[in-house]
């Protein structure tokens, strides 16, 4: 009852995805300067954007929870970044395997990108934990709400701050907007764009039935073995409907 | 302005009285900056490392006063105390700040001089004023992120992991900011000046971050 | 006139804990509501959320003509909580502590000695407040809680540290200021007699429930033991 669509969604993400990655192996032309590798720029640019879209999405939801006080818009939020974190995991690999592929280094700190990326990497780690250390449910729902609001923030102005600091050290390689990119590229990467998009929002809905359902479950048994027996609650980060 | 005038002196009052913060604050950054004439071996540095080393001394020793803020509110009953009186609550956020804001002056106070003379090549006393308007917004940024972070710190276990996880990377464009500003006035031969961009960073970070803090305090003071 | 207290179907619940459940009742100005129950029973949730330290998460609250939480501000300054915590910061005086209370309320400074002298603390009122024994922390505790003279006063067994004379002697101040009314009190407390013998209202709390609620004259010692069983 709670995974409504989500059939239609899955398939529709997984057609997207595999028609973009078609275009990319077999339409798009190889780049000049660094040939076959930067075709991971498909994959990684993508999911850079929605990872950050995710932590804002997060701190959007996490507003609607402070002000309503309803546990399920902290549950939207959670899961906004819990998703988010997954992709910018998977941003950060895929980074460090273009940087090495073309500038010949694993890291580079003079990629502003990539660095901001990782700056806002590590902020969001400390997200689970700090829900982890908070053991009174409607306390932590509350305080990862400020937390979600005040980095949801911090993306946009970390990224200013680290760029203003590393002007007119190296040229940018490729414009990341895709504003420059010459027509067919660009077709293909707005594909991949949508197609990650998709797959952001097929995880976010199957995490959060997921999670609804099993609330839902347990507040079944809890009927029918009782009301009075109260159940022992296990400290965890997730959050409880 | 009454409300904050009794917080802040009951603040500093149980400073005054515990002294658990400055001292402790000033004499890690004293000993840090010995730890790193021996950590990089030299006998003095200038320029980019010298921004580096100072800015993040006083970053960590901000991390002590972070960790003891709120201990005393939430041990002693002092937030319930609080909050059954009939004034707004977004005052215990400007007073924290305030308070913090005043210890990492008078560290900064022992500090500055301490690294002009342990470790500073070029003289400090030339570029003063110039780094005292640097210090004063990085210390505003430092104050405001850590009477909002603190407040949630202190209620988690663990609370001193959590709070300085949390704050570090909340604060890199303030070292950004006040490391790339004090670069130049930290190099031999005094030719640098101050950059404008850098405080223009700096001041638009504690703007955002000032604003965004009154806004989502009160929530963090609910049981 | 409108009832100090009102509490409709009250529930309180920490993620799937309920600790409060359906508590309705009533309390005029001027009562004294006792609450007894085991340790557990709700009691200390009921006065936090009295106090409007913690919010209800059903039913109805209004407090000295408030809605909670919606309009805590306007009952907030008007409650006195005496708790098991003294609320007093360990490493400033009595006298400074009370200040910065009294800053807080808008309370004339010269009530702070009157009431140094009234809870017989004036000799030690410079002291830090972690060099007091137990029993002169708790009378400290008293003079903060009805510093701003509130009209209700919560009162989480506030006798446990005390002595019986130094009961004898603060119990003026917890009844209420001299020629003034009585206040309205809510208080816990584990002794059946002593309870009802300073009781209008009875309330029996177990499980987080109601078990009984009836004006004091109508309960016996032995009834309120059963809740203990």
């Amino acid at each position: 009852m709670y995974g409504k669509g989500l059939r239609t969604l899955s398939v529709a993400t997984l057609i997207t995805l595999i028609g973009a990655f078609a275009l990319v192996f077999f339409w798009t032309p190889n780049e000049a300067d660094q040939g076959f590798v930067q075709k991971i720029f498909y994959l990684h640019v993508p999911m850079a954007i929605v990872a950050l879209c995710g932590f804002v999405v997060g701190g959007i939801f996490a507003i609607q929870h402070l002000r309503t006080r309803e546990p399920i818009w902290d549950l939207r939020s959670y899961v906004a970044i819990h998703i988010a974190i997954i992709l910018a995991v998977g941003t950060l690999i895929t980074g460090s395997i273009w940087a090495r592929a073309a500038w010949g280094h694993w890291w580079l700190w003079d990629e502003p990108t990539l660095v901001s990326f990782l700056i806002v990497f590590l902020l969001y780690a400390t997200y689970t934990p700090m829900r982890f250390a908070i053991e009174d449910r409607e306390r932590q729902a509350r305080y990862a709400s400020v937390f979600a609001i005040v980095a949801g923030a911090f993306v946009p102005l970390n990224f200013a701050a680290v760029r203003a600091s590393q002007e007119n050290t190296h040229p940018r390689v490729l414009n990341t907007t895709g504003g420059a990119l010459p027509g067919d590229m660009r077709l293909t990467f707005l594909i991949a764009i949508v197609g990650m998009t998709l797959l952001f929002i097929t995880l976010y809905r199957f995490e959060l039935s997921t999670k609804q359902t099993r609330s839902h479950i347990s507040s079944l048994k809890r009927k029918l073995s009782g009301d009075d027996d109260l159940p022992v609650l296990r400290r965890s980060a997730a959050p409880t409907l | 302005m009454r409300v904050l005038g009794a917080l802040l002196r009951k603040e500093l009052r149980l400073e005054l009285r515990t002294l658990e913060s400055v001292p402790g604050m000033a004499l890690f950054s004293v000993t840090t900056f010995v730890v790193f004439h021996f950590g990089l071996n030299r006998p003095n540095i200038e320029g980019d490392l010298a921004a580096g080393v100072f800015v993040v001394t006083i970053l960590f020793a901000g991390m002590l006063g972070l960790n003891r803020l709120y201990v005393a509110d939430q041990e002693e009953g002092g937030f319930d105390g609080f909050l059954m009186a009939p004034v707004d609550r977004t005052w215990l956020f400007v007073a924290k700040a305030i308070a913090l804001f005043t210890y990492l002056v008078v560290v900064e106070i022992v500090a500055v001089p301490a690294f002009g003379l342990l470790l500073l090549q070029p003289s400090i006393l030339p570029v003063l004023p110039s780094v005292i308007v640097v210090l004063l917004l990085a210390n505003l940024g430092f104050a405001i992120i850590a009477a909002l972070i603190g407040a949630i710190a202190v209620h988690t276990r663990a609370r001193d992991l959590i709070g300085p996880l949390i704050c570090l990377p909340l604060l890199i464009p303030v070292v950004i900011g006040s490391a790339r500003a004090l670069e130049p006035l930290f190099t031999q031969g005094g030719a640098g000046t101050l950059e404008t961009k850098w405080l223009l960073i700096l001041g638009l970070y504690d703007l955002v971050f000032g604003l965004l803090s009154v806004a989502v305090f009160d929530p963090l003071l609910e049981d | 006139m409108t009832p100090v207290i009102e509490l409709s179907g009250l529930g309180r619940a920490y993620g799937d804990r309920a600790v409060l459940r359906g508590v309705t009742l009533t309390v005029a100005a001027g009562q004294t509501l006792v609450v007894f129950g085991p340790n557990g029973a709700g009691k200390s949730t009921l006065l936090r959320i009295l106090a409007t330290l913690l919010r209800p998460t059903t039913g109805t609250v209004r407090v000295l003509g408030s809605t909670l939480p919606g309009e805590a501000w306007k009952a907030r300054g008007r409650i006195g909580l005496l708790g098991h915590e003294p609320l007093l910061y360990r490493e400033l005086s009595a006298r400074q502590n009370l200040r910065y209370h009294a800053r807080l309320h808008q309370v004339d400074p010269a009530r702070i000695e009157q009431l140094l002298d009234a809870v017989g603390l004036a000799r030690r009122a410079d002291d830090p407040v972690s060099t007091y024994s137990r029993g002169m922390v708790q009378r400290a505790a008293v003079a903060r809680a009805v510093l701003h003279d509130p009209e209700l006063l919560l009162l989480d067994e506030p006798r446990a540290n005390l002595d019986p004379a130094a009961t004898e002697h603060l119990e003026p101040l917890l009844r209420g200021e001299r020629g003034g009314p009585p206040r309205t009190r809510v208080i816990t407390s584990h002794d059946p007699a002593g309870g009802l013998a300073e009781a209008d209202l009875a309330l029996g709390l177990k499980g987080g429930r109601t078990a009984l609620f009836a004006p004091a004259g109508d309960v016996t010692a032995a009834e309120i033991g059963e809740l203990y069983r």
